[in-house]
């Protein structure tokens, strides 16, 4: 009997932060503040190490049970905890750059208002996603999920004076209820057809079907729900248009909600339903189209905006894609290690950005960048690390998850999609190198003086009396540079324990005995000449892929450096497209045209107009008047004179004589 | 022997006298009798029923309404003289205020 781990502390550490600074954080001095969120996020970090420090003596998986939650009949939910290998990697990435990230915000949103309510949200979002991958049974997992939206909303929406940070949290909201509906109804097939959400249940059972290879079934329907899901959480296409408007937030909440932790809660839950997908291979199919789908798509919108932030976010939703091409040909160990190596890079990438507006005084245009490098050297030089190891060079993070997912891409799936990543990986080199050249080479084209910009701190509405002043081009304070440095060091480093040890490690958490592609693998790996043919032909790959790399960082130099015109003699060149480009494909205007409108118009006319104000307002209205009415004209019943009260009372009587009478001759 | 229908009908007369009697007169005094009379124009019938059905309760309840109706008549007058001397009349279509 192993000890107990008490998992259910790690994630209700960061609520009693967020409690403490909820409710009495306005009486706080900022020090107090950020001590009380730091060291309660930092106390599950602690756990979580403390736990990764004993793994290899626990067996597992190991479910921790707290108290029972829901008891109807034979169905049973508990507040339950999982620990295995997959739960382990999601609480130390999230753990680890949640605590970095709050360092970080503890410079970043120094000079805001609402500073104690910043840190609130941020440990109660934190309290939510180690509940999301905790949590024993899907409820406990939808719990959370649901959770990290709200915390999604409050932070987007965190400058809530602001319009577009107002409408962009209920975008974002909105948009990911579509999703969870999905997941609710594949939580509801499961309850009627397994009778339990528990995952140790539910995968025993689904472990006696057989796979689906015939036709879809309820494994099938299952799994494609699930993805929906997934989808609303993890920006894919069609449901990815709130993540670029979630931008308005504060950039350390991009870079923890936005980017490393929360929008991966989808690829998380579905290497952890890895067991209904490899039994329904048409829904895994349906997950690695979808995935490449969306990193191409995003990524060509992302190589033409000019927004920094808007870049990365539709950054994360291609490299969110490259996850879903992982799970999608069964490579969830794969998918799981981009999930990590893309929290270390893209978080440092938002912070860097972060850094850089915070240097600008809040300016985000790359446009009025450029030649930032003297001026901001140690977030130069964590971007760069960072840049280059999400466009995939090797010895970078970035090289070693994306190699591993094109590799499987091309293993179990079909060339079209190791194709495609290849070209996604192209232009990820060229949009994160042409933002890299536009901000900290060449000439600044920025206003000399910051004066006339937009202050982070005026955008709160609070006067910004800054330490340094905003005179000119600054480097951040010491506290926000340490977590980039750290992240710097995880994204040059974080991939070199390699695809094949990873995947050895989650492998119990990620086999189920039957996998979709097992013929395939089997045939790749049984005979001894095999393996070496492969070999071959996977550095051949890995060349190619670093070749698409070199080639989209030689393209930006080209373009953004050597030849500064040559980019608007390509946009006139390529005319209507570039245009839509720009527009980002005007998917968000046919959104507004075919969802949108038509419900806001439908609402109005039928259900404001026609049922609330002519049916419902009008009844309650009509029979206030009628009341009113009826009383009007009774009132003068009542008018003092005594005899007139008596006359009432005798024709009363007489109505009930005659009355009487009737009945009695009737 | 005279029968129960005779009673009755002088009984439904008195009692029809008192109602009139109470809806067509102004003054408090007269109004008052008039109630007397309807309630004696009760009594009449209940004591004819008594003799009728050889049953003492009619009887019985013939007593109690007289007792309840002087009690009736003691409160009564005390609460005329009050209005009285308040309002100076026993008119009852000029006392329609419940206060002054």
């Amino acid at each position: 009997m192993t000890p107990n781990l008490h998992l259910w502390l790690i994630p209700l550490l960061p609520l009693v932060g967020a409690a403490i600074n909820g409710l009495f954080g306005k009486r706080f001095s900022r020090q107090t503040v950020s001590a009380i969120a730091l060291g309660f996020s930092g106390a599950a970090l602690v756990m979580a190490l403390w736990i990764a420090a004993q793994f290899s003596s626990l067996t597992l998986p190991r479910v921790e049970s707290l108290a029972t939650w829901i008891r109807a009949g034979d169905f049973q939910v508990d507040f339950a905890f999982y620990l295995d290998q997959l739960s382990l990697v999601m609480l130390l990435v999230v753990t680890g750059v949640g605590l970095l990230i709050h360092i970080y915000s503890v410079g970043y949103m120094w000079e805001e208002g609402g500073f104690y309510r910043f840190f609130s949200y941020l440990n109660l979002f934190m309290f939510f996603m180690l509940t999301l991958v905790l949590a024993s049974n899907y409820l406990l997992m939808f719990i959370g999920w649901e959770g990290v939206g709200l915390a999604s909303y409050l932070l987007i929406g965190f400058w809530f004076t602001k319009d577009s940070a107002a409408s962009a949290g209920k975008k974002a909201f909105i948009v990911n209820r579509i999703g969870d509906f999905g997941f609710l109804i594949a939580l509801f097939l499961m309850i009627k057809h397994f009778g339990s959400l528990n995952f140790e249940q539910v995968f025993r059972i689904v472990s006696g079907l057989p796979a689906e290879t015939a036709g879809a079934g309820l494994l099938t329907a299952i799994g494609l729900l699930l993805m929906v899901g997934a989808a609303g959480k993890s920006a894919q296409l069609p449901l990815y248009v709130w993540l670029p408007d979630a931008m308005e937030g504060p950039t350390p909440v991009s870079a923890l909600i936005h980017a490393a932790t929360m929008v991966t809660a989808g690829v998380y839950m579905v290497a952890r339903s890895h067991v209904v997908f490899d039994r329904a291979p048409q829904a895994l199919m349906v997950v690695a189209i979808v995935g490449t789908l969306t990193a191409l798509f995003a990524a060509t919108i992302g190589v033409c905006q000019t927004d920094i932030k808007k870049v990365l976010a539709y950054s994360t939703i291609s490299q969110l894609g490259y996850m879903f091409i992982g799970c999608g040909v069964a490579a969830y160990s794969a998918g799981i290690f981009h999930l990590m190596t893309h929290a270390f890079f893209k978080g440092l990438l938002f912070l860097a950005a972060g850094s850089v507006i915070h240097a600008e005084g809040g300016e985000q245009d790359m446009r009025r960048m450029g030649g930032l490098r003297h001026h901001i050297p140690w977030t130069f030089w964590t971007m760069t690390a960072a840049t280059f190891a999400i466009a995939g060079f090797p010895p970078f993070a970035g090289f070693f998850s994306k190699d591993a997912i094109l590799w499987k891409a091309y293993l179990n799936g079909s060339w079209v999609y190791w194709a495609i990543g290849v070209f996604t990986a192209f232009l990820t080199s060229f949009y994160m190198f042409r933002l890299w050249f536009l901000t900290f080479f060449g000439e600044y084209r920025g206003e000399a003086a910051a004066s006339e910009h937009v202050h982070l701190a005026s955008r709160a509405g609070a006067p910004a009396p800054h330490e340094h002043g905003h005179g000119g081009i600054h480097e951040s304070p010491t506290v926000m540079l340490i977590p980039l440095v750290i992240l710097a060091g995880l994204s040059i480093c974080g991939g070199w324990v390699g695809s094949e040890r990873f995947d050895k490690f989650l492998s119990p958490a990620l086999h189920s005995g039957v996998t979709a592609y097992s013929a395939e693998q089997e045939a790749a790996s049984t005979p001894a000449s095999e393996p070496r043919e492969h070999g071959a032909s996977e550095g051949l790959l890995t060349s190619i892929s670093i070749l698409a790399a070199v080639s989209g960082l030689f393209l930006a130099w080209l373009l953004y450096q050597r030849r500064p015109q040559l980019p608007q003699e390509i946009a006139h060149a390529l005319g209507s497209f570039y245009e839509a480009v720009v527009h980002k494909y005007y998917v968000d205007e046919i959104y507004a045209a075919v969802f949108v409108k038509p419900l806001i118009d439908g609402s109005t006319r039928v259900l404001w107009h026609g049922i609330d104000r002519d049916v419902i307002d009008a009844t309650l209205d009509n029979s206030a008047e009628g009341a009113r009415e009826v009383s009007d004209a009774m009132r003068h019943m009542q008018s003092g004179n005594l005899r007139s009260y008596a006359g009432w009372i005798a024709a009363g009587a007489a109505v009930v004589i005659a009355y009487m009478i009737w009945l009695g001759t009737r | 022997m005279v029968p129960l229908s005779y009673y009755l009908v002088l009984s439904g007369i008195l009692f029809a006298c008192g109602v009139t009697g109470f809806l067509i007169k102004r003054n408090i005094i007269t109004i008052f009798m008039s109630i007397e009379l309807m309630l004696n124009g009760v009594n009449l019938s209940f004591v004819a029923f008594a003799a009728q059905w050889h049953a003492l309760s009619g009887q019985i309840f013939v007593f109690f309404v007289m007792v309840v109706a002087a009690a009736e008549s003691a409160v009564g007058l005390a609460i005329i003289i009050a209005v009285y001397r308040t309002r100076e009349t026993l008119n009852v279509d000029r006392i329609n205020l419940l206060k002054l």
